[in-house]
């Protein structure tokens, strides 16, 4: 894990990759992600318990300052990648019919864009406040 | 004297000899656990269509806000509120690998559901009780 950059073997350079064609590189990414995660998910529980019990003009006001916004967004980003390579790795594990691996893999990339752009596209609104 | 048999048509139809499987080693918590994190995992992969739903809701106005309240404040909403407490802690928590001990393991469990209570008990005072 560590010394991730020497671990890309010469057969990963001439072969395909592994199941997920992209050999050691989302295994470190994952590492990444999972400590920016905890950062940010602390900030983000410390977000919402400031909100419990808020009415929604309070929860928008809050939510539309900067660093909320940011700190919500950056959740939003680095949980879609973690969650994206978990899934994948979840899939190439479990499903091996190949038409069945393609389409959750596609299912999987579809659900990520679109739970995490539809997030990013209400915090920007509640930011922006249009 | 199988081994011989494996290129040959009679080899090929008999079936190969398999590695122990799952079940023929002792049940331990640190097994359960591997298993815990990736259905952890996947829980909060669907889980984050509550803070998508939170952020939309917030987004669109008070009456859309109202109705998310509702449905967190019920029954099945608190229920699903804290699984995916509970659940995003363990992840963490387990995610550090601690895995080769037993004690560890279960450690890391006590910590998840300490952890997650106690964020309950701070997130009922914030908001004075519950509604």
């Amino acid at each position: 894990m560590r010394e991730a950059p020497h671990m890309r073997t010469p057969m990963r350079r001439v072969r395909g990759l592994g199941a997920a064609h992209s050999g050691t590189g989302q295994f470190w990414h994952q590492r990444v992600t999972s400590v920016a995660g905890i950062l940010l998910t602390i900030g983000l529980l410390f977000i919402i318990t400031a909100l419990l019990g808020r009415s929604h003009a309070a929860v928008v006001q809050i939510l539309a300052s900067p660093i909320v916004s940011i700190i919500v967004l950056l959740f939003i980003i680095n949980t879609a990648y973690h969650m994206w390579i978990g899934m994948q790795e979840i899939i190439l594990d479990y499903v091996h019919d190949e038409t069945w691996k393609f389409l959750s893999l596609m299912a999987n990339t579809f659900f990520v864009f679109a739970v995490s752009l539809a997030s990013i596209y209400a915090v920007l609104r509640l930011s922006f406040g249009v | 004297m199988a081994e011989f048999e494996a290129g040959t048509a009679a080899g090929a139809q008999r079936p190969r000899p398999l590695s122990p499987h799952l079940q023929i080693y002792k049940p331990m918590l640190t097994m359960m656990m591997s298993i815990v994190h990736r259905i952890t995992g996947a829980a909060l992969y669907f889980g984050m269509l509550l803070l998508a739903w939170w952020l939309i809701a917030a987004a669109s106005g008070p009456n859309a806000y109202a109705t998310f309240e509702w449905f967190m404040g019920s029954v099945l909403g608190q229920l699903l509120l804290f699984g995916y407490t509970w659940a995003l802690i363990h992840h963490m928590l387990d995610g550090f690998e601690p895995a080769e001990r037993e004690m560890l393991t279960l450690a890391t469990l006590v910590g998840s559901v300490t952890l997650t209570l106690i964020l309950w008990v701070v997130g009922y005072l914030v908001m004075g009780g519950p509604r």
